[in-house]
């Protein structure tokens, strides 16, 4: 019998170790497996950054002209710009003032420009009108009729100034364009490309750090002028009126629900609500803000108001399930402490519970505005798709945001040029997003070390 | 102006009733002996509460009602004759006028003598209706504190009023939550049943052929086969949930099971920064970057994939998954007992056995129900299909060329027109009621399960 137990327990501890290599080969297999994954989602992390960043960085470069431009009286044929003094009410004089800009925008100012090229370029330098203006980007008259409806005083004088390079310019001076390629396939005539070769030499042409993507708005018939500040300010907009709505009515239900909700239908119902609304796909909010909002309250087309409230709807369950959260992990015996001396329930959550969640609220709020700052379905659907040119002023005007203009750039047809912007503007969205998520954390850690 | 005003004159008022019951409710302190019921504080907010409502009640009234009356009123100005002559637009620009001159800035050309006489009017008329309802909202806000103030006593329970106040606010915030999901609902369901008037349900639902006809104001609508849009849907959710649930499941093992609490530390929230990502971004990356890398990798390897097709986007979709999917499974591997997994240590099992065998088919019902987030979290996806996905809504089945889904033609037949009459447009709410049933199933059924299975453990 023993003999037998023996042997069987040897077979056993045999068959065990006989077994055990395969055993140990496939454990290794699966650290591995394990491994690589990980390796693998940090490498499109990776991935995703160092793309972005080699497409994107070239865009803050920016190829700028330097100009001695002569406002000529003979080309420059107006009246003298109209005073309010002359005029009886301010809308008489609006008229005539807007009058006068117009008799000033119907002047060729692209005459004043070619002169002032002419005039840096090497004396008998052949090249005809048109090929010549397609050095400076197209804004350049427009910026010159602004500096004369500016000060009108510049009739006759002649003054330096700095002038865009056209996307073109931008694309030959930064290399983005094949050199060798035949003259049919360059965007530019070869006297052109001459003579920018010649200008950057002598230093009229020269590269800077492009401030225009923060100081511009967007531009279609002057791609080089095209900025990101009316973009900016319309999602400056919607992330104010995201705060002020989200933030209290978020707070304000959490306490509610977590503190003072009788266990009821309805409490239960409101609890289940506010965890689908969590997980409704971004686009359905557009939907709800098109058919709502501006079909049915007429609120204006495009207007970051409307952009605002979707948004904010958008990041209310998200407010409100992490300050349940926070409302929960808070220690019973300050709630306790706080009853037992005669506080009463509003006064022990205002007073006790919620100063000391504060942290956890204001990180939740971050996350949530910087989650409604990337969204860009609902927007499209509200019409901020739309091509706006200038700074938001209200909440009423037209405007757009910065995901949206990613997206209407990236859809540019001139797409050597606009694939750097459109990765620019990436890296100013996500700039923005690390620095609130930084914040997040920072203000986190901070605030909970003095609590 | 007037809005400054306004917040002005309800900061003071705020301010003096506040005052006005707080020094009431210390007066009471003050006297002798008596128990008074309240502190001061809720004496002041007692009076600031009762003040503000019949003011704020009043201005707001007036800002819902004021426009139109004011209207009227400047029609009104516009002589018989005059008025039967202008149309719509021609009023309108009538009414802009007159209101411009009645602000002080002025008309432009001839000012007739009834222009000006109803500008003038006008001019007086805001005036008086402005102060007038300011007075008003004043002498409302007033007798109300003079009556609250005159109601505080020691034994007035101002604390209890206040607070229920309170908790009354808040209930009406946390319903804005079921007001959003009413009016989702409403919204969706009135205008896709309109939609419906149009297209049956039957043409809609089973239709294999989308071909809307943007341009036709008449008869002809075109074809509104949903089935296209919901295998395109469907086949880059699928592809997508192929490359998130191997990886972040695996990432999610390691993380929790295998790696040094350093490595965890830094490589949970370095895979967290893909969650963080706006949508945008994905696609933009998927169109210049994924896309080609995927059409040269076919043409080097025989096959004909398209730069925008619907494994580009899956891929894509499935990296911004993976975060999602490695946090969720995180969560629900760290609530498996630890004594199970003690248990098969003790038979000899090694670690990845212990994993395969123990801790995943204990764990599964609630990583099923984490796949199934991911997947409506996958279904609503909207920008990186818009980008890569090739917008080509046929009827096929092949992941290599381009695929239409739901949310792109939700967003194609619907950006910033706001004309709801046609199917046209109207499509876009039908889609998107689809869209929200879907996910609506899918999340009450994960949940169910992540619930279910949280239970059998707790």
């Amino acid at each position: 019998m023993a003999d037998l137990t023996a042997s069987d327990s040897a077979a056993r501890r045999q068959r065990v170790r006989a077994g055990l290599k395969r055993r140990h080969l496939g454990e290794q297999l699966f650290r591995g497996f394990g491994l690589l994954a990980i390796a693998v989602a940090l490498g499109f992390v990776a991935l995703l950054f160092i793309d972005i960043g080699r497409k994107g960085i070239p865009a803050f470069v920016q190829t700028n002209l330097h100009l001695a431009v002569t406002f000529d009286p003979a080309v420059i044929k107006l009246d003298p710009k109209p005073e309010p003094s002359q005029f009886a009410s301010e809308a008489e004089y609006r008229a005539a003032s807007l009058a006068w800009q117009r008799d000033a925008a119907l002047l060729n100012w692209n005459k004043i420009v070619e002169a002032a090229l002419r005039q840096a370029a090497p004396a008998g330098f052949d090249i005809d009108a048109r090929a010549l203006l397609r050095i400076p980007e197209t804004n350049a008259r427009h910026q010159l009729r602004e500096m004369f409806v500016a000060n009108p005083d510049l009739l006759g004088q002649t003054v330096e100034v700095d002038l865009l390079g056209s996307a073109d310019t931008d694309n030959w001076v930064k290399g983005n364009i094949d050199r060798s390629l035949g003259d049919a396939q360059q965007q530019l005539a070869p006297e052109a490309r001459a003579l920018i070769d010649q200008f950057q030499q002598e230093g009229i042409i020269s590269t800077g750090f492009a401030w225009s993507i923060f100081t511009n708005v967007d531009s279609r018939s002057a791609p080089a002028s095209a900025g990101l500040l009316g973009a900016f300010m319309g999602t400056l907009w919607m992330m104010l009126i995201v705060i002020v709505l989200a933030v209290p009515i978020g707070v304000a239900a959490a306490i509610y629900l977590e503190e003072f909700a009788p266990k009821s239908r309805l409490t239960d119902l409101i609890e289940v609500n506010i965890n689908n609304l969590a997980a409704v796909p971004s686009i359905v909010f557009g939907l709800l803000g098109a058919a709502v909002f501006v079909n049915w309250a007429h609120l204006p087309l495009s207007a970051p108001l409307v952009g605002g409230l979707v948004l904010t709807l958008m990041t209310l369950p998200t407010i409100i399930i992490a300050t349940r959260g926070a409302l929960l992990g808070v220690s019973p015996a300050l709630r306790q402490a706080a009853l037992g001396m005669g506080a009463s329930k509003t006064q022990m959550v205002f007073h006790h519970v919620l100063p000391v969640t504060f942290p956890s609220i204001l990180t939740a709020t971050i996350l949530g505005v910087a989650h409604a700052l990337g969204e860009t379905a609902p927007l499209l659907l509200i019409g901020m798709k739309a091509f706006v040119a200038s700074v938001p002023a209200t909440p009423l005007d037209q405007a757009t945001a910065l995901p949206v203009q990613i997206y209407l750039w990236q859809g540019n047809e001139n797409r050597n040029f606009f694939e750097p912007r459109t990765a620019a503007a990436i890296i100013v969205l996500l700039a923005v997003m690390i620095i609130l998520n930084g914040a997040a954390i920072y203000l986190r850690s901070r605030l909970e070390k003095r609590a | 102006m007037n809005t400054l005003i306004i917040a002005a004159v309800l900061l003071i008022m705020l301010g003096v009733a506040y005052q006005s019951g707080w020094s009431r409710g210390r007066g009471l302190a003050t006297v002798g002996g008596t128990r008074v019921h309240s502190r001061p504080q809720y004496h002041g907010s007692f009076v600031a509460v009762w003040t503000m409502i019949p003011a704020l009640l009043i201005l707001a009234l007036w800002a819902y009602f004021g426009p139109g009356l004011t209207r009227s009123y400047t029609v009104a100005q516009i002589p018989q004759d005059i008025l039967l002559s202008l149309d719509q637009a021609g009023l309108n620009s009538e009414i802009a006028r007159i209101q411009s001159m009645a602000s002080g800035f002025g008309a432009t050309g001839e000012i007739a003598d009834w222009e000006a006489a109803a500008g003038a009017a006008l001019r007086s008329f805001q005036f008086l209706t402005f102060a007038g309802v300011l007075v008003l909202a004043i002498l409302a806000g007033g007798s109300a504190l003079v009556y609250a103030r005159s109601r505080i006593t020691a034994r007035l329970r101002a604390r209890t009023a206040v607070e229920q106040f309170i908790s009354w606010m808040l209930l009406a915030c946390s319903a804005v939550a079921i007001l959003t999901t009413l009016g989702i609902v409403a919204s969706l369901v009135t205008e896709a049943f309109k939609f419906f008037t149009f297209i049956s349900p039957i043409d809609f639902f089973l239709g294999t052929v989308w071909a809307p006809n943007n341009a036709a104001n008449g008869g002809n609508y075109g074809s509104y086969g949903l089935l296209p849009l919901l295998t395109g849907t469907l086949m880059i959710t699928a592809i997508a949930m192929l490359v998130a649930v191997p990886v972040g499941l695996m990432a999610a093992i390691y993380l929790s099971q295998y790696a040094h609490p350093r490595l965890r530390a830094v490589a949970k929230p370095l895979i967290e920064i893909l969650a963080g990502i706006p949508t945008i971004v994905f696609g933009f990356f998927a169109l210049v970057t994924v896309g080609p890398f995927l059409r040269d990798l076919g043409n080097f390897i025989g096959l004909d994939i398209n730069a925008t097709s619907a494994l580009t986007a899956g891929i894509v979709m499935g990296i911004m998954i993976i975060p999602f999917v490695s946090s969720l499974s995180d969560d629900i591997l760290n609530q498996v007992p630890s004594s199970l997994r003690d248990g098969a240590y003790g038979l000899g099992a090694t670690q990845s056995e212990t994993i395969r065998n123990v801790l995943l088919p204990a764990a599964l019902p609630g990583i099923v129900g984490a796949f199934l987030l991911a997947v409506s979290r996958a279904v609503g996806e909207t920008m990186i299909v818009v980008l890569a996905a090739g917008n080509a809504p046929i009827l096929r089945f092949n992941p290599l060329e381009p695929v239409g889904t739901i949310t792109v033609s939700i967003v194609n037949q619907l950006t910033g027109d706001t004309d709801f009459t046609g199917p046209q447009s109207l499509v876009g709410f039908a889609l998107g009621l689809t869209l929200f049933v879907m996910t609506l199933g899918l999340n009450i059924f994960a949940l169910y399960i992540v619930r279910r299975f949280r239970e059998q453990y707790e």
